[in-house]
């Protein structure tokens, strides 16, 4: 079985997220990268799916030069080979630039299932999954926290409001992987000295027939126009007093003041 | 010279770190207090090959160089580990597994090291004796031969993993007429009639690390629990000393690397007189003082280890000058890290007090400060 997994090289989630004033992205002074958790899970699902069924395992991640060291620990996990979109004209934050630039290098690839994370917790898009599977014509299945593979197709459960979907789908299919899938491994010293003679293959636009103008900023379908931090939380009001009247008193502060009620 | 580590070393470094924050270090604190072992950390340690990273693949291992075994220990500390897991693990592997995996014959290496690299077992050694300390060589435990078994009569006295240990590497005279020289060293599994072990010793630090008499009355094992020949047990507990001086003493170094990461964002956000406390030149000076400390230990037991991966006969004065260092040295800075953290930092839950406890352990385990300053000026 020949198995894709997208994924995104993020900030560390303990990262202290800055915005330097006029700036459209994030700061990178300082901050360690990891591979996007809910891309953790889609790499475990895959190697737990070869490991039982055979095949192979492919990883595709679109971003600057340093994301190649995500490549490498998703092979160090166990991942065979990996291709690295590493080209200045694929850079941007737009989901659709970068389901057309995945789409396409998908298109020269052969696959039998395309797992990724529900979403990145960098911009929190939850697109690109979605974006590809229609760009590629075929089915996916979208926060999924179960999958059984069976001949030709697979079964997905998904968390929706207040219950769990079961959805059948006929394969190649992509799945989005929701936390709870299961739980991914660490790379141990062995798989990480085997990563190191494991392919890791760099592709500019030309290599995946794209033309520089639909992919990357070029070919973005939204613009970034400020991005700013939260305002800082102003301080909470302490009620005081018996319960009787401090109830009255939340009340009157609820209906007056946040007019909430 | 050369002081980069490869990029695989590096990456496995942060392997350890994130595996350890995630999987060990939110057990710490609650074991520390009770002071008990935390078994369930100590299969992770297993499962994710740290026990064993030195030995053969085919013994259960990953075949790593020195400095990588000791950038992993390095790392646990690093990441928050209480130094009483790590010293558990380095009697474990260092103390236990890798002497039996250099003196054993091929039996006794297939049949002990695999279960230690992977946790299964656990191990521990007795050296040390309730009257001989220091003078290593005084010891009084006696082996004696008889037919096809030697027969064990002694006392071991502040063994790491004494409690809890399924397999112990003992060292106890075979010849008593003899100092060094009569020394040998010998398997014995739990359980044997005749072993036992005392209760755990409450201690200042490394309190999840359990400490206990071992007790040899009558006991008899096979004649093939030898290790190695009669007569060599003296020197292969002195070659332990280079684990000790670095994989081993390692962890002591991550660990003030951790206080000092916990002290400088504490610098950051803690404000008095309207400013963070990090402005006043009081609290920077602290901050330089463990980092000077960091820097220096970390050099020395680097280069400890650098000199055993390249096959380099152990310099001792290199090792006790790095023994000494992490030991005496370590008492100012970890202090300031107390301090540093006023009335927060004598708390528990703040973690610096355990870190400075955990030090003091440094100028007495695994030969004292004064040993240390003997060898020192015997090499001069």
């Amino acid at each position: 079985m020949k198995i894709i997994v997208l994924m995104k090289q993020v900030p560390d989630t303990e990262t202290k997220i800055q915005v330097k004033p006029g700036e459209t992205a994030i700061s990178t002074d300082g901050v360690t990268f990891v591979i996007n958790p809910y891309d953790e899970f889609a790499i475990e699902e895959a190697l737990r799916i070869k490991e039982a069924k055979g095949g192979d395992v492919t990883l595709i991640t679109l971003g600057w030069d340093k994301a190649a060291e995500a490549l490498r620990t998703g092979l160090a996990m166990g991942a065979d080979k990996a291709v690295h979109l590493n080209d200045p004209a694929f850079l941007t934050n737009d989901a659709h630039s970068i389901a057309l630039a995945l789409s396409k290098t998908l298109k020269k690839l052969q696959y039998d299932l395309i797992l990724c994370g529900k979403q990145a917790i960098d911009y929190d898009n939850h697109q690109i999954g979605v974006r590809v599977a229609e760009m590629l014509g075929i089915p996916h299945v979208a926060v999924v926290t179960k999958l059984v593979l069976e001949d030709g197709k697979a079964v997905a459960h998904r968390e929706i409001e207040g219950g769990t979907e079961v959805v059948e789908t006929p394969l190649p299919a992509i799945i989005t992987c929701q936390k709870g899938l299961n739980e991914p491994r660490y790379a141990s010293l062995k798989g990480i000295m085997q990563a190191k003679k494991k392919p890791l293959e760099a592709k500019k636009v030309a290599d995946v027939d794209a033309s520089p103008g639909e992919v990357g900023q070029a070919g973005a379908k939204t613009v970034v126009l400020t991005l700013t931090m939260p305002p800082d939380r102003a301080a909470g009001k302490v009620v005081e007093g018996e319960p009787e009247d401090a109830a009255r008193q939340v009340v009157k502060l609820l209906r007056e003041e946040a007019k909430v009620i | 010279m050369d002081f980069a580590f490869t990029k695989e070393q590096l990456m496995f470094k942060q392997e350890v770190i994130r595996f350890a924050e995630k999987e060990i270090v939110p057990r710490v604190r609650e074991h520390d207090l009770k002071e008990e072992f935390d078994f369930e950390s100590f299969r992770k340690l297993g499962e994710f090959g740290i026990l064993g990273l030195h030995f053969p693949e085919d013994l259960g291992g990953s075949g790593a160089d020195v400095i990588t075994t000791v950038l992993a220990s390095e790392a646990l500390g690093e990441a928050g580990v209480d130094g009483g897991l790590t010293l558990s693990l380095g009697a474990h592997t260092f103390l236990c597994a890798d002497t039996i995996y250099r003196h054993g014959t091929d039996e006794q290496r297939k049949k002990y090291v695999p279960k230690l690299a992977s946790g299964e077992w656990i191990g521990c050694m007795g050296l040390t004796e309730p009257n001989a300390g220091s003078d290593v060589a005084s010891l009084k435990a006696r082996a004696e031969k008889k037919g096809d078994a030697y027969v064990l009569n002694g006392n071991k006295m502040f063994i790491t993993n004494g409690p809890i240990a399924d397999v112990a590497v003992v060292y106890a005279k075979t010849n008593p007429e003899l100092k060094h020289a009569g020394i040998s060293a010998f398997i014995i599994e739990k359980g044997t009639p005749g072993f036992s072990a005392g209760p755990n010793l409450i201690k200042m630090g490394v309190r999840t690390s359990q400490t206990s008499e071992l007790i040899m009355n009558d006991c008899v094992i096979p004649a093939q629990n030898l290790l190695g020949e009669e007569g060599e047990g003296f020197n292969m507990s002195m070659q332990t000393v280079e684990w000790d001086r670095s994989a081993l003493l390692a962890p002591f170094v991550g660990a003030a690397q951790y206080m000092l990461k916990r002290c400088a964002t504490y610098a950051n956000e803690r404000e008095q007189f309207g400013r963070p406390i990090g402005k006043f030149q009081a609290v920077k000076h602290k901050l330089a003082n463990i980092r000077i400390f960091v820097e220096a230990a970390r050099t020395l037991v680097y280069r400890t280890a650098w000199c055993k991966d390249q096959g380099r006969a152990l310099n001792h004065l290199e090792a006790a000058v790095a023994k000494l260092f992490l030991g005496d040295w370590s008492l100012v800075p970890t202090n300031d890290g107390v301090v540093l953290h006023g009335g927060y930092g004598y708390c528990h839950e703040y973690d610096m007090e355990r870190i400075f406890r955990d030090g003091r352990l440094g100028p007495i385990g695994g030969g004292t400060s004064d040993i240390q300053k003997m060898i020192i000026s015997k090499l001069m």
